[in-house]
């Protein structure tokens, strides 16, 4: 080949100078790193969270009058006389996501079979619109609902002396409305992703479509539905204005949905509302408080999302 | 054709089997219907309580203080003027004075000050709207009866004057004014801190990030954070930004309110950053979720023409998701907007009358006017917090529909 016309050859003085060797590039790696940092906030948040909690909840327990036992099993909580049991308001919380989960449960599952095997798309256009807006309302103004609206329905039903103007009950009942739509959309998606070669050969077998839909249906979406049902726990344990203005201020060792009864978040927010001063032991007792409640959630959270991995690892 | 037992004994069965599959459809239907029940009945209470008559009593009635037979709402300017000067002690017209001069103020203004000043109105009951049109005899007769002197107004506690007048302790002219300005500086900070951070933490993780255990370890914290209950960013909040960096959410650390005794970290700042945190993995959930549906030919067609990582991102796949990560972004912030317990836990002031004028200002948001109005035990309060839910409410939707739109308009399909 002629030397003189290779030169010319479009192809030869474009790939001459070009290196197949890795070209270094600062700029990439500048980015990299900070969109790196962006992703690892996360994790310097949840380990903010976890420090700032346990060092002030350890200057609780550190105080002499406070024992991790006598906190954890101790019936009274009366910060003034030196009692740190958080036993009552453990309980009031427990009362509370009750009655919630009897609402929200039921409904929330009988909704998403509904939307997921009867409904026809229109209604389902219509109806998950609806469940969203529900989703979306502030939680205060559900607090404003159950303390304006449910309570005096309830003394309306049992009587004054039965109901007090705070109780347990409405938060729950409310907080129960709130948590409907989540079990109902995560059921609802759990059901939608059972395929529909299981439906077909349960009809074919000659079953109707209700026992489809219990008995091959639920079944097969059972651990998406136990996920739902578990977050849906958790959401309730963690809401905090409904039952800080529906279920009374004041810690009471009580069952009786009807009476007034301070949860963990309740008490949270009236002792953080109020002027406090650093460094009491009220300050340093929301931290401890704080902690259980963001153990509790937490690990319902990673059971919930440890379920929900599975049951997408078997239909995919 | 002659059935065999097994076939006899299936179609006996049938009609029971088919009558609870029927009981068992209308239980679905039921209580899909109870679902939607609730939120008609929530959105009924709380417009009823926004509106309907109120018994209006007078310290002084408006009708002894007519000169020359002239009502007060007719009277000139200067005679309203001498008019408040002789029903308000000198001090206090002292003080009105040097707010503002009585020649810089208009009629309406001082006439307004009249009402609240001289006249004093105050609310002695409240009726709701379905009670003010089904029972309006009923609530004539009890007025007549229990307070003779009062009298009876029809009253929209949403109003336009609502929206723009500043908090007050009297139920007749407080507003949310103050509350809708905290919660959009809370919201500007919180979009400023939080979606930087958030879209960023999205593209590391669905176009850089590989397997490795610190990616798997991001993921799932992620998730756990979404998952954990609004009051503990609240505790956090307070804890770091208004207790440990507290030079700076005060402001004092840049010269801010160096004159004010009352500087602490329970400003602005603190509560949007708060906020911020809170949104923080909504938003890189949803901003991966947008980034994920941008197919990968997309980028294969960046790569194959020579783009490295980082143009491809840049130029190619950010502009497609964008949309998508506007719509899932608008959503934690209405999220946010309506986000009461961290705000109360860092400790928002309830009664602000001043606008807020910076990061460093105290500040109120809208729902915490909604709680504090909620817990006070006098009806025209819940009045007024149904009037602001109904506010927060119209605002939120407003988001959402935004956010709705964004999503139609832009979103391609591929």
């Amino acid at each position: 080949m002629d030397p003189k016309n290779g030169s010319l050859n479009p192809m030869n003085t474009l790939l001459s100078p070009l290196s197949l060797n890795k070209r270094r590039r600062p700029k990439e790696t500048v980015i990299k790193a900070l969109l790196f940092f962006c992703g690892f906030f996360s994790i310097f948040i949840t380990l903010a969270i976890v420090y700032e909690l346990a060092k002030e909840a350890l200057l609780f327990f550190q105080d002499p009058e406070v024992t991790l036992w006598g906190f954890l099993t101790g019936l009274t909580w009366q910060p003034k006389i030196g009692q740190f049991g958080v036993v009552p308001l453990v309980t009031a919380t427990l009362v509370t996501t009750t009655i919630a989960m009897m609402v929200a449960i039921p409904l929330g599952m009988a909704v998403a079979i509904y939307l997921s095997e009867y409904a026809s798309t229109r209604t389902r256009n219509t109806v998950k619109p609806i469940m969203e807006v529900l989703a979306g309302i502030p939680t205060v103004v559900y607090g404003f609902f159950a303390l304006t609206f449910i309570t005096p329905t309830l003394r309306s039903i049992f009587g004054p002396d039965v109901v007090q103007i705070y109780n347990t009950a409405s938060a729950g009942l409310a907080m129960g409305i709130l948590i409907l739509p989540l079990i109902a959309s995560m059921t609802e998606d759990a059901l939608s992703a059972v395929p529909r070669s299981l439906r077909e050969g349960g009809y074919s077998l000659g079953a109707t479509k209700l026992e489809v839909a219990l008995r091959i249906v639920v079944p097969a979406a059972i651990s998406g539905i136990s996920a739902a049902i578990i977050l849906g726990i958790s959401r309730a344990i963690g809401e905090t204005m409904i039952v800080a203005i529906a279920a009374g201020a004041g810690p009471n060792l009580t069952l009786n949905p009807f009476e007034s009864a301070e949860t963990m978040t309740g008490y949270m927010v009236r002792i953080s509302g109020g002027d406090l001063s650093y460094d009491s032991i009220d300050y340093n007792s929301i931290f401890a408080i704080g902690l259980l409640l963001f153990v509790l959630t937490f690990i319902l959270n990673i059971i919930s999302q440890r379920i929900v991995r599975h049951f997408r690892e078997e239909y995919e | 054709m002659k059935q065999s037992p097994l076939e006899s004994k299936f179609c006996e069965n049938l009609p029971a089997r088919y009558r609870t599959g029927g009981i068992w459809r209308s239980v679905f239907i039921i209580s899909t219907l109870t679902g939607i029940f609730f939120l008609s009945i929530l959105l009924l209470k709380i417009v009823n309580d926004s509106f309907g008559y109120i018994a209006v009593e007078y310290g002084i009635a408006p009708e002894s203080l007519a000169v020359d037979g002239v009502p007060i709402w007719e009277l000139p300017k200067e005679d309203l003027v001498l008019l408040l000067q002789k029903n308000v002690t000198p001090g206090r017209f002292k003080t009105l004075v040097k707010e503002l001069p009585m020649e810089e103020r208009n009629r309406d203004d001082i006439l307004a000050i009249i009402v609240r000043e001289v006249v004093e109105p105050k609310v002695a009951q409240t009726w709701t709207l379905a009670e003010s049109i089904f029972n309006k005899q009923e609530i004539v007769a009890t007025v007549q009866e229990n307070y003779p002197d009062a009298e009876l107004d029809f009253k929209a506690w949403l109003s336009w004057d609502f929206i723009t007048s500043p908090q007050s302790s009297d139920p007749l002219y407080a507003g949310i004014r103050t509350a809708i300005l905290g919660s959009l500086w809370l919201m500007g900070v919180a979009i400023i801190f939080a979606l930087p951070i958030g879209t960023g933490a999205a593209i590391y993780l669905e176009e850089f990030a590989g397997k490795g255990w610190l990616n798997d370890l991001i993921r799932t914290n992620i998730n756990n954070l979404a998952g954990v209950p609004s009051i503990i960013y609240g505790i956090l909040g307070l804890a770091v930004f208004v207790r440990a960096m507290e030079p700076i959410t005060s402001g004092a650390a840049f010269g801010y309110g160096l004159t004010s005794a009352t500087l602490n970290g329970r400003t602005i700042l603190s509560g949007g950053l708060t906020l911020g945190l809170l949104i923080l993995p909504i938003i890189i959930i949803n901003a991966q979720e947008a980034l994920r549906a941008v197919p990968n030919s997309l980028r294969e067609a960046s790569y194959g023409v020579g783009a490295t990582k980082w143009q491809t991102v840049w130029s190619h796949v950010l502009p497609n998701a964008i949309p998508g990560i506007m719509t899932g972004s608008i959503l934690a912030f209405s999220r946010a907007f309506g986000e009461t317990a961290p705000l109360v836990v860092i400790g928002a002031s309830t009664y602000i009358v001043y606008d807020p004028t910076s990061v460093f200002s105290k500040f109120t948001a809208l729902p915490i006017q909604i709680y504090q109005w909620t817990s006070r035990p006098q009806d025209e309060f819940r009045n007024l917090a149904a009037a602001a839910i109904l506010v927060l409410l119209a605002l939120l939707l407003t988001m959402n529909a935004v956010a709705i739109i964004i999503r139609n308009r832009y979103s391609r399909r591929y």
